[in-house]
This record gives C-alpha cells, sequence and structure tokens, in this order.
C-alpha cells in the first residue's frame, strides 16, 4: 500500500506525516470542521434547540455504539442490538401499562418495566455471547440467529400492534430535562465515561482488548476468553435495551416493527469512523462518540441545508470509507 | 477441498438436503395442494429473486468476504428497471443488471484497491445505493410499464415454468459449472482457502476477489429486475434485511463464512428450505389447529438458523473454528 500511495510528507523527516495525522486526528478536524461550516452557513446553529436536537437524535446510537465498541474490540461483531431494542421496547410498555401482570403502583410498574426489560436483553445479550464462546460459532453467524428472531419475538409479543402511552414516570428517560439538560444525554456521557475507564483502566479493559488483539495468546496466558467474550455481548444487550427504552419514551409509542430497525448499521458505522479496529485489539470509546457525533452532524448539516436525506445517505457512506481508509493509512507505515 | 472429508462434513453439507426433502414430504403428507402445481411455481416464483441474490453471496463468502450491499443494490435494480421499463424487456433488464455491476465493481475496488475490511465497504456502498436508489426514485415507487412486456421476466410462464424461476435456476447451473470444472472456480475457493498463500502460487486473488463482487452486484441487480416485474413496480425501499437472508441461506447451506470451500447446490437447498419454511407455515394456519401470525415467520427462520449452525458446529467442531489448513 505504502508504495502505491507515495506520502508528500516523506521525502523530508518522520517528524510530520499527513496521512498518519489524519488517520488519528481525522474524525476530531472533521468534527471541527463541520462545527465551523455550520456555524458560518447553518441559520441558528449556535442555538441550545439545535443542539438538544442533535445530541437526542445520537443518544440511542452512541449507547449502543459503546456497546458494540466492546464486542469489536473482541474481534467479534453484534447484528442483533436493532432486534433486542424492538424486544425491550415491546416489554416495557407491557408491564407498566399492566397487559401483561396487573401492577398497582405506577412507580413500582415502571421500575419493574425498565429493570426487567434490559434484564431480558443483557440475557438475550449472554445468549448471543454462549453461542460464540461455547459453540464457537462465529459472531456475525450467532448474532444474525437474534437478528431474525428478534424482532419477530417483539413483534409476536405485541402482536404487531402499535402500543401507544402516556406515562410520564417512565417517559422521562426519554424527555425529562433536570437542569435543562435531556436525561438520555446525562445516561450517554455516564456510560460513556464509565466504559472508557472501564477499556483503559480496569483489568477487564486490558482482557477485552487482549482477547481481540490474539486470542490464542490471551488464552495461553491465562485469561478466561470465555468469560471476557459472554461478558462483552451481555453488555451489547445492556445497551441496546437501554437505548430501546430511550427510544419509544422519546416516541411515547412502541413499535416492534420499527424500533431500532437498522441500528446495528448506524453502531458499527460509528464505531469504524471512530478508529477502533474491526478485526479487534484495539478500540477507542472516546472515537466512538466522536464517529458518531461527525455522522450524526453531516446528516444535520444536508438536511439544514436542504439536502435530501437520500442523498445525506450516499454522503454517510463516502464518509464511512474515507474515515476507514484514512485510518489504515496510518496504520500501514 | 477434496481430501479429507469425512462423514461429518458430508453430513454438515448434504444435511441441508435432507431437510429440504423431510420437510417436502412433511408438507406433502400434511397438506393437500402443497405439491399442487399452483403452490409449487409460486413458491419459485417468488423465492426466485432470494435465490439469485443468495447465490452471488455464496461466491462472495467462499473468498472469504461477505456483500451486506446486496439488499440495497436489488432495490436499486428494480428502480432503474421501472425507469427504462418503457423502452422494452431487454433495455429494463440490461439498466437493473448494469447498476448492479457498477455496484459490484465499487465493492472490488474498495475491497481490493483500498484494503477495505468487505464487511466495511459492503456496508458504505449499501448506504450509497440505497440513497442512489430514492434519490432516482424520488422517494416513492415507479410503475413498470405494462405495455413493453417488461413483466413477463416477474409474471410470466415459459409453458409451465415460471420466468424468473428459469432464470435462476440457469443462474445455479452456470454458476456450479464455473465452480466446479473451471480455474476460475478453482481460484476462487483457493483465495477464501488462504489468500496468501494463493497469490505466492500466482493466482491473481484481486482479480479473482474484483470478479466475484462484480458478480453478486449483478445477481443482486437481475434479482432487482424480477422483483421489479413481480410486482409491477421498482421499489426504493425493499430489500431491507435481503442481506442477512442470504446469508442465512449460505449458512444453511452448509457453507462456512470462513471461506475456501462451499457448494451452489447446498445454498440453493438453503434457500428453498427457509422459503418453504414459510410456506408450510401458511398451510398449517390454513389447517385452522394453530393460529400463527406472520411474525412467526422471522422466529421459525431464527430459531431453524440457530439449529442448523449449533450443529454445525457440533459436526464440523474444531474444523469450523480453525481456518487455517483447509
Amino acid at each position: 500500500m505504502s508504495q502505491v500511495l507515495p506520502s508528500p510528507a516523506r521525502p523530508t523527516s518522520r517528524a510530520f506525516d499527513v496521512l498518519e495525522f489524519l488517520s488519528r486526528y481525522g474524525t476530531l478536524i472533521a468534527l471541527v470542521l463541520l462545527i465551523v461550516f455550520n456555524l458560518i452557513f447553518t441559520r441558528n446553529f449556535a442555538t441550545w434547540q439545535t443542539l438538544n436536537v442533535n445530541l437526542t437524535q445520537v443518544c440511542t446510537i452512541v449507547i449502543v455504539a459503546v456497546g458494540m465498541t466492546m464486542v469489536i474490540a473482541t474481534g467479534g461483531i453484534d447484528l442483533s442490538v436493532g432486534s433486542i431494542m424492538a424486544i425491550a421496547g415491546a416489554l416495557a410498555p407491557m408491564i407498566f401499562l399492566g397487559t401483561l401482570f396487573p401492577v398497582g403502583n405506577i412507580y413500582l410498574g415502571v421500575t419493574l418495566a425498565i429493570g426487567i426489560a434490559v434484564l431480558v436483553a443483557t440475557l438475550l445479550g449472554l445468549f448471543n455471547g454462549w453461542l460464540i464462546a461455547q459453540f464457537r460459532i462465529q459472531p456475525i453467524v450467532a448474532t444474525l440467529v437474534l437478528f431474525i428472531a428478534g424482532r419477530g419475538i417483539a413483534q409476536v409479543l405485541t402482536n404487531g400492534n402499535l402500543q401507544v402511552f402516556k406515562v410520564p414516570e417512565f417517559q422521562w428517560i426519554g424527555l425529562g430535562r433536570p437542569l435543562g439538560i435531556p436525561v438520555q444525554v446525562i445516561m450517554m456521557v455516564i456510560i460513556v465515561i464509565a466504559a472508557a475507564w472501564m477499556l483503559r483502566r480496569t483489568g477487564f479493559g486490558r482482557r477485552i482488548l487482549a482477547t481481540g488483539g490474539n486470542e490464542k495468546a490471551a488464552e495461553l496466558s491465562g485469561i478466561a476468553v470465555k468469560r471476557v467474550k459472554l461478558a462483552v455481548y451481555a453488555i451489547s444487550g445492556f445497551c441496546a435495551g437501554l437505548a430501546g427504552l430511550v427510544v419509544i419514551a422519546i416516541n411515547s409509542a412502541s413499535d416492534a416493527n420499527l424500533v431500532g430497525l437498522g441500528m446495528e448499521l448506524d453502531a458499527i458505522a460509528a464505531v469504524a469512523v471512530g478508529g477502533t479496529l474491526l478485526t479487534g485489539g484495539k478500540a477507542t470509546i472516546i472515537g466512538t462518540l466522536l464517529g458518531a457525533l461527525t455522522i450524526q452532524l453531516v446528516r444535520y448539516t444536508l438536511l439544514a441545508n436542504g439536502v435530501p436525506d437520500a442523498a445525506a445517505l450516499v454522503v454517510k457512506a463516502a464518509i464511512i470509507i474515507l474515515a476507514v481508509w484514512l485510518q489504515q493509512q496510518g496504520r500501514v507505515r | 477441498m477434496t481430501s479429507g472429508i469425512d462423514y461429518r462434513t458430508l453430513l454438515a453439507r448434504y444435511g441441508v438436503i435432507l431437510a429440504l426433502v423431510a420437510l417436502i414430504v412433511f408438507g406433502w403428507l400434511r397438506y393437500e395442494n402443497f405439491l399442487g402445481l399452483f403452490n409449487v411455481m409460486s413458491v419459485l416464483r417468488y423465492n426466485s429473486m432470494f435465490a439469485l441474490v443468495a447465490l452471488g453471496m455464496c461466491f462472495v463468502i467462499m473468498t472469504g468476504g461477505i456483500d451486506l450491499s446486496v439488499g440495497s443494490t436489488a432495490a436499486l435494480g428494480s428502480v432503474a428497471a421501472a425507469l427504462a421499463s418503457p423502452y422494452g424487456i431487454l433495455p429494463g433488464a440490461a439498466a437493473g443488471i448494469g447498476v448492479g455491476l457498477i455496484v459490484g465493481m465499487m465493492n472490488g475496488v474498495l475491497v481490493t484497491r483500498m484494503a477495505i475490511m468487505p464487511f466495511i465497504a459492503t456496508l458504505a456502498t449499501m448506504l450509497a445505493a440505497s440513497g442512489t436508489a430514492l434519490l432516482m426514485a424520488n422517494n416513492q415507487s415507479v410503475s413498470v410499464s405494462y405495455e413493453s412486456g417488461f413483466v413477463a421476466l416477474g409474471q410470466g410462464n415459459l409453458w409451465v415454468l415460471p420466468i424468473p424461476a428459469i432464470i435462476a435456476a440457469l443462474a445455479y447451473l452456470l454458476g456450479s459449472l464455473v465452480l466446479n470444472f473451471t480455474s476460475t472456480g478453482r481460484s476462487i475457493l483457493a483465495v477464501g482457502g488462504g489468500e496468501d498463500a494463493s497469490r505466492l502460487m500466482g493466482l491473481r486473488t484481486d482479480a479473482i476477489k474484483f470478479l466475484v463482487y462484480v458478480v453478486s452486484g449483478g445477481l443482486a441487480g437481475l434479482a432487482g429486475v424480477i422483483l421489479a416485474a413481480q410486482f409491477g413496480a421498482g421499489q426504493p425501499i425493499e430489500g431491507v434485511g435481503w442481506e442477512l437472508f442470504a446469508i442465512a441461506s449460505v449458512v444453511v447451506g452448509g457453507t462456512l463464512l470462513t471461506g475456501g470451500s462451499g457448494s451452489v447446490g447446498t445454498t440453493l437447498a438453503g434457500v428453498l428450505l427457509l422459503g418453504i419454511l414459510f410456506n408450510v407455515l401458511n398451510f398449517e394456519n390454513g389447517k385452522g389447529w394453530i393460529s400463527l401470525s406472520a411474525y412467526w415467520q422471522s422466529v421459525i427462520r431464527g430459531v431453524f438458523l440457530l439449529a442448523v449452525v449449533t450443529l454445525q458446529a457440533r459436526f464440523v467442531g474444531a474444523r469450523a473454528s480453525e481456518p487455517a489448513g483447509r
């Protein structure tokens, strides 16, 4: 590769290499450029409302993408996140509306709803991990099972019907604004910080990266690779469940056909643009956050300037390719 | 590929055909008209689109790659075909296949020249193809011209055989011949078995990888042509999830996702198995004993995929987890 693309900076010194620089900070630079562009050209960009719109839209993607980053760090992939969101989104209203079993107190109902929905999501993630760790099924195939069956389960649970509700106690997780900040943004920030800390500073984080870097070596050095895999898929399921609840809380409705549809691809795109190696062994949570923000802001910029959503898809595709390609250029040398 | 095949590998590979036969016998014994001409032909007609997409996917997977763009490409192909359908059958088909080939070439360039992982490269082209389809169709479905005879490609019959099924059958025949009797076919398997080794042996690995993505794109475009002809409209938002259904068919057909081995025939069996499963569900509902909504279709397919992959993991065991050396 390096012969094909001579670097402009090569002859003089190794101190500064444009491609290397772009591959490391490209996402951040793109984000800054987008913000500057919008400040100049997009009307009403520097307002709380714009910030709120973008952050609330990107929240669920970031939450799912954090779990996805952990999975990808072990060299795996999780296609089932969208379907798990749909299941969590289908279960919760059935519990707090009392259709599944009678619940007297609404606070008890909401607590149970959130608790059970997230627990089920986590268990489904654990099931993915079990298939992958125990049966040694390739992650893409193992999670394909729940991708296909999961949405069906959500549809069967609700009989394909839209569940509409108006329960402020529950919808607080999507609509609440303590100190003017949306609750889900706070949730996102906490999850991102916790995950970044875990991946960088804890033994568990190092075991994740070791598993993704070289599974055999990790196993030989005494790491319980199976347990690591179980854990990351459970975390991914947990994050997906939480995101599913946020989505239905915002919408005041749960549609099993639509909740989380295509989320796996958005999350994977955010992870890839953020600079996490898709082969595992290297991961960055902050990168994933930046990746998701960049993709979101590109879409917003295009829409706010009158470019149709369909064209925004094409641009999104180009950005994913460009980001991944640049990262590879940095890695080759 | 030939040496060292034991009964376990055989069962993993041909188990799908046994399952298919068993399901057909079950349906034949249990339901009237299950093997009736009408039912058989409509199952074949409807599943021919999926069969074409799965065939392309099968070739890509045999090289160790994956193609997530096939669903969007089919949607794009259906729109292009519908737009060109007033000019006749051939222009319509050529337009659909043509855009598919273009998407396939883009995939090929991204995977070979730019060395981007197939998963990410085809994820991006999936988004791009979907966006292009929506732009071309102006966000709505595009009616097909009925005067030009284009719809025959989806709705027509040759004697009693549905034309789309004939097209799919010819594609599989050709695919099987190429895979089993040409050097290209052997090269495809060699690349999937070990890319570096293949390159050292003098195979043009990049050219072969480029080729399979182009074939996959072209077949997806062709599936789009049939989609447009069958339903009388180019549909920019169809094709969602087709790629994963195609992957499921290939996996059920016993082809390992690690590449280097695979069979065209069992992939077809995988497509038919998943398709007939849905058909059986419809018949079962018709009997009135149970009443399962259409939503159960995906649950049952998922459970079925689960059964197949766990069995495969059991039988093929250590071999599947160690792709090297095959």
